[in-house]
């Protein structure tokens, strides 16, 4: 983190240090929650709601944070927030939290809150670190939104739950293609997006940690 | 980071402060939010019964809807009467099944549901008014694979053909043993027959496997055994003498149920006996 400021710290995790596509963490809960756009959005929310304030709680105290216990205490204040979010949701957005049902609670395992208490929210200040939660969190946001449209679209023909291509169940003509309901479908389409935006920013493509030999002959085998 | 921050005493204190300042706000947030979702809960609950009912249309005036169409009565699943004791407002069966005065203990070759406790007086909710109901609503639960499901049956007013099954509470695998909400396995029940002739109290009705042959069966879930046991158990238990056998028996019969006078209730605890 060489330079720090509320621009850079806030937009860099959406496109040229995205969590998901360049970091690849996450990648579970986005397999699981993106059959449908707003239950993906809904997440988002959740996840940007969390990363922030897990980044704002643990640099507020961070130079009180005994080294020894540093990864649990990080993992009280995430686990608290994701209850105080479940309990929310449960209270008011009670179908969303049926159909998000565990995946909230697995906020606490998501490796990006985690990772940006740990990374940035120990070595920053509150502002900056609350503002990192945020941008990483719109990161997160975005590549599921992208996830949800194309799977909702492709496998519901529905946007947000308005229907866009009639499907033939309903007397229309598109045949909903149920792969991309299922979650593999979201390897795909993360895998696509990684491969776009590697194509727009060439420098993200990393070089090859090493290189595999040749196959090997049953003589040298031995 | 500031010296001395490694020491065992500053461990142990902002271990100790963060335990604190966590569970505050985390049992504030519990506390604060809890009756916006139990009103939650209780509109989940009667949507539920609706939809069992097959009364249910999305973007429907739940609450109103309930209360017009739907009269909660409290039965003693002894007698199989309806009971005047209990509010069915604000009588919890779950809970009376755990309290001694008001529930009793099943032994192991009665309790094929997993239950281990029952209570002695359930709610059942009528549709089409309490004489001569269009459907009767019973609430049954039972052991799954991974947890105790919870669900209502609806059955017509002869008190023998299925309407609809639904499960509101149970944590089976999706895709396999969740199936029992999938809509196209749920409409195979309406027209089954729970009794058969013989009219006596034990139910015909279960799952087999292999595709269902008459109208005492239903297709098991395909990949789910022990789920389709546990659906089969609930039912054979609720529907038995054990619990609502001798009220549905009424309405087979022909003689409804009458309320029970106040003095003809006697409470038995069988496990003193």
């Amino acid at each position: 983190m060489a330079d720090v400021n509320a621009k850079g710290v806030l937009t860099a995790p959406i496109f040229q240090n995205n969590p998901i596509a360049l970091q690849i963490l996450g990648i579970c809960s986005a397999l699981a929650v993106t059959t449908s756009m707003s239950v993906s959005l809904v997440m988002a929310l959740a996840v940007i709601f969390v990363t922030a304030f897990s980044n704002l709680f643990v640099s507020l105290i961070r130079n009180h944070i005994p080294s020894s216990i540093r990864i649990i205490v990080q993992m009280t204040i995430i686990a608290s927030l994701v209850i105080v979010v479940d309990q929310i949701l449960k209270a008011y957005a009670y179908e969303m939290s049926k159909q998000l049902s565990v995946f909230v609670g697995l906020i606490i395992t998501n490796c990006i809150v985690m990772g940006r208490a740990e990374g940035f929210a120990m070595s920053n200040t509150p502002g900056m670190s609350f503002l990192d939660g945020v941008g990483n969190g719109l990161g997160y946001g975005f590549v599921l939104m992208v996830v949800g449209f194309f799977r909702e679209l492709l496998g519901a023909g529905s946007v947000f739950g308005i229907t866009i291509l009639q499907t033939v169940q309903n007397g229309g003509w598109y045949v909903p293609n149920g792969l991309l309901l299922l979650p593999p479908s979201a390897f795909f389409i993360i895998g696509l997006l990684i491969w776009v935006m590697r194509s727009v920013n060439p420098e993200q493509v990393e070089d090859n940690e090493f290189k595999m030999k040749e196959n090997t002959k049953p003589k040298e085998a031995v | 980071m500031a010296q001395g921050n490694n020491s065992i005493k500053k461990v142990l204190i902002v271990a100790f402060a963060l335990c604190i300042v966590c569970s505050v706000i985390v049992s504030t947030a519990a506390v604060a939010l809890r009756p916006a979702q139990q009103l939650n809960q209780e509109l989940d609950r009667k949507t539920n019964i609706l939809n069992v009912a097959k009364l249910y249309e999305p973007g429907m005036d739940v609450e109103e809807v309930f209360s017009e169409e739907i009269t909660a009565r409290v039965v003693d699943l002894d007698t199989g009467e309806y009971s005047e004791e209990h509010d069915p407002e604000t009588y919890d069966s779950f809970e009376a099944a755990r309290d001694p005065a008001s529930g009793r203990t099943l032994s192991g070759d009665q309790d094929i549901a997993g239950l281990s406790r029952v209570e002695n007086f359930a709610t059942v909710y009528l549709i089409g008014g309490e004489e001569d109901p269009e459907q009767i609503v019973l609430p049954i639960r039972g052991q799954g694979l991974w947890g105790l499901m919870r669900g209502f049956l609806a059955v017509e007013g002869d008190g023998n053909t299925i309407v609809s099954i639904t499960y509101y509470e149970h944590s089976e695998t999706p895709g396999l043993g969740a199936e029992v909400n999938n809509p196209r396995w749920q409409a195979q029940w309406e027209g089954k027959k729970i009794y058969d002739e013989e009219g006596d109290l034990s139910p015909e009705i279960h799952l087999t496997k292999g595709g269902a042959s008459d109208e005492y069966e239903v297709d098991a879930l395909s990949g789910a055994t022990l789920t389709s046991n546990g659906v089969t158990n609930m039912l054979q238990f609720w529907l038995s003498e054990e619990a609502f056998g001798p009220y549905l028996a009424k309405f087979r019969s022909g003689t409804e149920p009458e309320d029970a006078e106040e003095t003809d209730t006697n409470f038995e605890d069988v496990e003193g006996a």
